[in-house]
């Protein structure tokens, strides 16, 4: 079986957020990335699982510059195969789903792993783009994937509950939790890491259908306003006079 | 040229979010001197949508489309948005619209943005939208380039307005022949409560503070007095205390009800990633330093075990004021 799964190198999940050049640019001084989580923990950690009981390949794909090699070397020390990454600037879901898919659409991976969404700017949307670039099914944030004798069974989140469904490979899917536990690299993983092939290629001319223009800080909260232990009360009253919650 | 919205039925009833979507989609076609046109599967009463602002509703008839699959989905409301001359294309961001407007968004080379929290800014060619990025700890302004655009609306972000507007519905034929999906359902499993957290108004939420699953009557008692959805921190799931759908943070599903209580919660950066888009959100602590007071509008410093029965007593007597 071989699978591909593509995963975004991202900030830290206790990065303190800041921007630069008059609020257009993210401030990467000092910030730790890593693979995204959804990415490692569920899609790449499962696709190992997959590979180890029934045989084949896991490839990462990357789309990014050269900073993010630690992190695609930290996929290899997990266990990928091997890895690509191409040369271009993810900032538009929509050209990045184009490399990705340019470089799939003739190796014949069985499956398509993305995370849910990214924990930067949390778009929910290249897998999906992926497979509609590639013709192929999508099941969206997935719990739960098992495949045999070319047929995959997973269960996905959706609204107010969850659903099973059987669906012939290829397929692409975006893992949520519950896919697989994370796994820490072990000394001979990162030893193996840094000979594993990984491919540079040069990104082909893809189409940025958006852009950001700015950003700025979500706003903060004022005070917390305490209300003593023994009288629960009139939390009730505040909630319904002055927050008007209730 | 109209603005076109993808609606859902839910329990016999247009959802929530969606009728927020036709709200958010009536604004823009306001501007942009248009009406709006919603989309629906199903034959259910869809009066609401005309309230909500849309001038037209189509049925999309085919009998494919019973499962809501993305790949039929998307061909449908392709076709749907020809017919009406749509090159703007609304969405709600909930679990449809996360598999199907990106999908259409690469189909139409439309320019998406997926999560949005705020009406755009149209001036002459430059179309601008707010969404939250860094798991809520910062909003971006997008620009989107491509004449057709695509915006799926975080869930929340606006009240729903109902008028007493109505909407012409029609029947929509839709061609799928062409199209064919090898995803088949297998089983559907619907959590039995009533109440779906992405759409709740009130939450009450609650931590590894709560010691085990044995305690969580109290919780559910607190909820069902308040017509609050429970929800719970990340270790409370990976510990199966709770189920895994109610886990709210980085990892779990983001919330932005009107209120968010958080009991036994210290309220680390990756659970507040999901909860500090909430209007008002309460903490009750037995750690004065418990991070999450920081970040709270109210505070209760206190044993759970004693403050929460004692504000269920609170709310059943509020109640009984009312
Ligand atoms: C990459 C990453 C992603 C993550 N994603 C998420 C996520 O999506 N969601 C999430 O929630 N977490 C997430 N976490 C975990 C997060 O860092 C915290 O560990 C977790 O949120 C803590 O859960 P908690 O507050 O329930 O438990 P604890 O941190 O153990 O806090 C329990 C709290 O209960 C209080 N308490 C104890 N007894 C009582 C009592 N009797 N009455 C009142 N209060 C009491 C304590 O003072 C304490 O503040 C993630 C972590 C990582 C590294």
């Amino acid at each position: 079986m071989k699978i591909l799964v593509c995963i975004s190198n991202v900030p830290d999940t206790t990065t303190k957020i800041s921007f630069t050049n008059d609020n257009t640019t993210f401030n990467s001084a000092g910030v730790q990335f890593v693979i995204n989580p959804f990415d490692e923990w569920y899609a790449l950690v499962r696709a190992l699982e997959l590979k180890e009981a029934q045989g084949g390949n896991v490839t990462i794909l990357h789309v990014g510059d050269a900073s993010s090699e630690a992190t695609i070397r930290k996929g290899l020390a997990i266990g990928a195969d091997d890895a690509v990454r191409i040369d271009g600037e993810p900032n538009d879901a929509f050209a990045v789903a184009e490399q990705i898919a340019a470089y799939a659409k003739d190796k014949g991976f069985d499956l398509i792993l993305a995370g849910k969404e990214t924990i930067n700017y949390n778009g929910s949307m290249v897998g999906a783009m992926v497979a509609e670039l590639m013709g192929l099914p999508f099941v969206s944030l997935a719990t739960k994937l098992d495949i045999a004798n070319g047929v995959a069974t997973v269960e996905h989140d959706i609204d107010g509950g969850t659903e099973v469904l059987e669906c012939a490979l290829p397929l692409v899917l975006s893992a949520n939790k519950g896919m697989a536990e994370a796994r820490i690299p072990n000394m001979r993983g990162i030893m193996a890491a840094r000979t594993k092939p990984l491919i540079q290629l040069a990104a082909t001319g893809a189409d940025k259908l958006t852009s950001i223009t700015s950003y700025e800080l979500a706003k903060g909260r004022t005070e917390c306003k305490y209300v003593d232990a023994s009288s629960p009360e009139k939390l009730i009253e505040l909630l319904h006079t002055e927050a008007k919650a209730i | 040229m109209s603005v076109l919205i993808y609606t859902e039925i839910s329990k016999g009833k247009v959802k929530k979010s969606s009728l927020e979507a036709v709200n958010y989609g009536s604004r823009m076609a306001a501007q942009l001197n248009t009406t709006a046109t919603a989309v629906v599967v199903g034959d259910a009463d869809v009066s609401d949508l005309g309230k909500a602002g849309a001038k037209k509703v189509l049925r999309l008839k085919n009998d494919k489309l019973v499962n809501l699959d993305g790949q039929y989905l998307t061909s449908a409301i392709e076709q749907a948005a020809k017919a009406e001359g749509a090159s703007i294309i609304i969405f709600s961001h909930d679990f449809t619209g996360k598999e199907v407007a990106p999908r259409l968004a690469a189909k139409l080379k439309a320019g998406i943005v997926a999560g949005a929290v705020g009406n755009p800014v149209i001036s002459g060619n430059s179309f601008t939208v707010k969404k939250n990025v860094f798991s809520g700890k910062a909003i971006a302004t997008y620009s989107i380039h491509s004449d057709k655009k695509i915006i799926s609306l975080l869930p929340n972000s606006f009240p729903v307005e109902l008028g007493d507007g109505t909407a012409e519905v029609v029947d929509f034929a839709v061609n799928l022949d062409g199209v064919n999906s090898s995803i088949k359902i297998k089983e559907v499993k619907k959590d039995t409560s009533e109440l779906n957290l992405t759409d709740a108004e009130l939450v009450v939420s609650a931590g590894r503070g709560m010691k085990g699953p044995e305690n969580w009557g109290m919780i559910e008692e607190l909820a069902k007095e308040l017509g609050a959805a429970t929800a719970c921190s990340r270790p409370v799931a990976d510990m199966d205390w709770r189920p895994h759908h109610e886990h709210v943070g980085q990892t779990g599903i983001a919330i932005r009800p009107n209120l968010y209580i958080a009991i036994g919660i210290s309220g680390a950066i990756q659970h507040l990633a999901g909860v500090n888009g909430s209007k008002t959100i309460v903490v009750i602590n037995s750690d004065k330093e418990a991070p999450f007071f920081k970040s709270a509008d109210y505070g209760i410093v206190g044993d759970a075990f004693e403050i929460v029965p004692k504000l269920i007593e609170a709310v059943k007597k509020f109640k009984a004021n009312q």
